[in-house]
């Protein structure tokens, strides 16, 4: 198995692997998962710059008390994109790029299910993204939070555009969200290798298989709310005037219904990942694998029992408020049990401190740190103390930065290799990582005090004398540390790109099937399909030998040389999606005075546009 | 691949390395189902939440609208003296809820014609077409008579939520509506075979979660009151 039979006379001539399409138009058209999860990870990698930048203005408002640095209407825009750009931009799109890129090499596919639906959430995303941040430019961002609270956010109280790009942009977002979870669900139910059954599918792509029912089931929720909200600014109707009888309370119903499943969306792919980099460097089975499954299924389902645990402090009456927090604690056991279960898995191990590793580490320590003070806000009693203050911003930055985050990272630093042929320098990560755990605890773990201390969020400056002072300066501190290690990530990834390909299939002497290709894998991923026989096929007496198809210096054939059917590059989803997006951007212009009548031809010259070449693309065939 | 199916996209051969799929042969996957069967599954139970999530507001608002008309009830305006009758005709819902339901034992007949090459196939998916669009017919008619009883999208809020509702169902009818002029328009281009099956039984499970849906709202939004 160490080679490809191949037909002599061409291997003589022929390159080491198959040229690799090159220019932008090749990207536009691209439809192979993994040049369209390399393009997830480089946009919201740019986003995670956008979102950090307006992390450090607002920690630089912040630092002293009193500051002028930008105006209280700027600031609001900031935090309400910094949370929107954090959670949809960067997070999720992190976590598709994984999706993308690792889902079908692990289950052992040569690519998604649809790889052209694939190519439209992408470029819907990008766009969405664009149509959603460029605004700020004008001072016209959203500026109601990154949830949105209506009414506030209706017309009544909110009258400028601002809001209008928040509800377009996130309908468009979640149209991305929607079809790539489709895609997915399909992909990993119906293309896995000839024994690949459910018990014996890698984690990650097992907690990714969690968090596509999320997506297909909580999506829909916000896309109601929003359209209400969209129908309340636009045709007047009346989903959220409370004069006219509304419940106050249907916005953050709805909202936290898709939101707080939402939050498992953002923190299950990165749970994946560091289920991958544990076992692999600390040279054992994941401990528990089937607990660690069901857990996952647990949390998933749990995720949309808890949502009210948000609106502790609206007056929902003692029933609900009890019974929210119930399930709210009840949470924390599948939660905790992946805790013991990763720490577990590194007892007695022979561990190799790897860059992925310490990122993998600190996640099970910083999600603890936030798990632990999510328990405080559990019960109802002391969220009352908690609410709207920065002990929450401290809980929610150590889930999402020290667990999403640090979990993303620790796959970036595990798959780099396998992604691109190259490594990240390990120095250069260590560097990186030491920055970021230090830089992150000086940021968020001040907040705890800073909160407790009465310090509300959202408030765009605040005078001297209470005590907040140092925490303030720690935190936007810290803040400007994390830009630095930032910096250090990015020198280092342009470090590694100058430098040649050299890394072998497997690397890490890790177990699954990702491992067993070239490094980075042909369009074709696999040569010849796996056949699977245990849940960590490259660990298995002589699986290692059996299982990797390439070897340092062989020759990579092109697809055509195996015969194996490619789907043709088309621009038709992103022309889909360019449509798509115009036709719903188009709707602005009914708020713009005197356009409303080119937003209305606008939008259906795009919709009859989008229909079209939706034909155009469903017509033709896709190999 | 080659002739117009009606190709989304088609997955990725399974098969070993060697011979390309030979046409109309279903690709190997791992339930043996084609995966667009698998993914409409997971976009009807998506559609569910959609529906649930705007079923859930007009029932939260039955019942609040500080203003009338009303669906089942009379309302004297205080400020006019103006009375308004009950908004909903439940006859004429009844009729196009009957209409509906036979567009889907249409549908069932389609399929059937189909797989079985009865040669109907065009004549079950006009009649489809016609139910449907008479459905359509019947709501549009309804909207325009309710908004001439002087309730509105913006009157309150049994009018908003009860127009975003019935708008998205009947929304979706229309996408339906067109799905099937689709299947039709390849029906008499080249003939749809039996092999054709699957994109038939496609729109079918689409045409039927929307009739499904479309009692629940009848039921709860119409018969209760």
């Amino acid at each position: 198995m160490a080679t490809i039979a191949m037909p002599g006379r061409v291997e003589a001539a022929a390159p080491a692997r198959p040229a690799e399409p090159t220019g932008v138009w090749s990207w536009i058209t691209t439809v192979d998962h993994k040049r369209i999860g390399t393009l997830y990870l480089f946009t919201a990698l740019f986003f995670f710059v956008v979102g950090g930048t307006e992390a450090l203005v607002i920690r630089l408002q912040l630092m002293k008390p009193n500051m002028g640095i930008v105006s209280a209407d700027m600031y609001n825009q900031l935090f309400t994109m910094h949370g929107t750009t954090m959670v949809f931009l960067v997070i999720m799109p992190l976590s598709a790029a994984f999706f993308n890129y690792l889902i079908p090499l692990q289950i052992g596919a040569r690519d998604v299910a649809f790889p052209r639906l694939n190519a439209f959430s992408y470029w819907v995303y990008a766009l969405g993204g664009v149509f959603i941040t460029a605004p700020i430019f004008l001072s016209l961002a959203p500026n109601g939070g990154w949830f949105g609270y209506a009414p506030l956010t209706t017309t009544a109280y909110s009258p400028t555009l601002n809001i209008d790009f928040w509800v377009i942009g996130l309908q468009i977002l979640g149209i991305s969200s929607l079809a790539a979870a489709f895609n997915f669900i399909t992909t990993i139910i119906n293309m896995r290798a000839p024994g690949m059954h459910l018990m014996r599918m890698p984690i990650f792509t097992w907690m990714s298989f969690v968090v596509q029912f999320l997506v297909i089931l909580a999506f829909p929720v916000i896309t109601v709310a929003l359209v209400f909200l969209l129908f309340d600014r636009f045709f007047g109707t009346n989903f959220y005037t409370i004069a006219a009888g509304a419940d106050p309370l249907l916005w953050q119903h709805l909202f936290w219904i898709f939101g707080h499943p939402e939050v498992y969306i953002l923190i299950l792919p990165a749970f994946g990942l560091v289920s991958e980099v544990l076992p692999t460097y600390s040279r054992k089975p994941l401990f528990g694998y089937p607990v660690m499954v069901y857990s996952g299924i647990l949390i998933g389902f749990l995720g949309f029992g808890v949502w009210a645990h948000h609106m502790f402090s609206v007056g929902m009456g003692p029933i609900a408020d009890s019974i929210f927090s119930l399930t709210t604690m009840l949470i924390a056991i599948p939660t905790g049990v992946k805790i013991l279960n990763w720490i577990s898995t590194m007892w007695g191990g022979q561990i190799r401190f790897t860059t992925a590793m310490l990122f993998g580490i600190a996640l099970v320590a910083l999600f603890t740190m936030g798990g632990i003070s999510g328990i405080m806000h559990s019960s109802a009693a002391a969220d009352l103390q908690q609410t709207d203050s920065y002990f929450v911003v401290a809980h929610f930055h150590y889930v999402l930065f020290g667990g999403a985050i640090f979990g993303i990272f620790a796959g970036v630093y595990h798959y780099f290799p396998k992604m691109t042929g190259r490594f990240l320098d390990e120095t250069l990560g260590k560097w990186h990582f030491w920055v970021f755990f230090v830089a992150m605890n000086l940021t968020f773990f001040p907040m705890h005090f800073s909160g407790l201390l009465g310090m509300p969020r959202r408030i765009y400056t605040y005078d001297a004398g209470q005590g907040w002072e140092l925490f303030n300066m720690m935190a936007s501190l810290g803040a400007f540390l994390q830009g630095a290690g930032m910096l250090i990530f990015f020198y280092n990834m342009w470090r590694s790109y100058r430098q040649p390909a050299t890394a072998p299939a497997d690397p890490w002497g890790a177990p699954t099937l990702e491992w067993t290709i070239p490094s980075p894998p042909p369009d074709y991923n696999f040569a010849k399909l796996p056949q699977v026989t245990s849940r960590y096929p490259l660990w298995d007496e002589k699986g290692r030998e059996a299982m990797i198809q390439h070897r340092a210096g062989d020759r990579i054939p092109s697809a055509e040389e195996l015969h194996i059917p490619m789907p043709k590059s088309t621009a038709k989803p992103f022309v889909v999606a360019l449509f798509m997006t115009c036709m719903l951007a188009s709707l602005i212009f009914l708020h713009v005075e005197g356009m409303a009548t080119v937003g209305i031809l606008a939008t259906i010259a795009f919709a009859l546009a989008m229909v079209g070449t939706l034909y155009s693309w469903l017509l033709s065939p896709l190999e | 691949m080659t002739t117009a199916t009606l190709t989304a996209d088609h997955g990725h051969t399974h098969g070993a390395g060697g011979a390309a799929t030979p046409e109309h042969q279903p690709h190997h996957t791992t339930l043996g189902l084609d995966h667009r069967k698998i993914a409409i599954w997971a976009f009807i139970g998506s559609e569910c939440m959609l529906f649930i999530s705007l079923i859930s507001t007009y029932l939260i608002y039955k019942g609040k609208s500080l203003v009338g008309p009303y669906p089942h009830e009379k309302w004297t305006d205080p400020n006019t003296g103006e009375t308004f009758n009950a908004i909903l005709n439940i006859p004429v819902t009844s009729a196009s809820t009957f209409v509906l339901l036979m567009s889907s034992l249409a549908m069932v007949l389609a399929h059937n014609a189909v797989i079985n090459r009865t040669g109907k196939a065009k004549w079950w998916l006009l009649t489809t077409i016609l139910l449907g669009t008479g459905f359509l017919g019947f709501q549009a008619y309804e909207f325009t008579s309710f908004v001439h009883e002087g309730l509105t999208i913006k009157t309150n809020l049994f009018g908003s939520s009860f127009f975003t509702l019935t708008g998205f169902h009947g929304a979706h009818v229309t996408v339906g509506v067109l799905w099937l002029c689709t299947l039709l328009a390849i029906d008499l281009k080249r003939g749809l075979k039996p092999e054709d099956g699957l994109i038939v039984d496609l729109s079918a499970l689409y045409w039927h979660f929307v009739d499904v849906v479309w009692i629940a709202i009848f039921t709860l939004v119409y018969l209760i009151p």
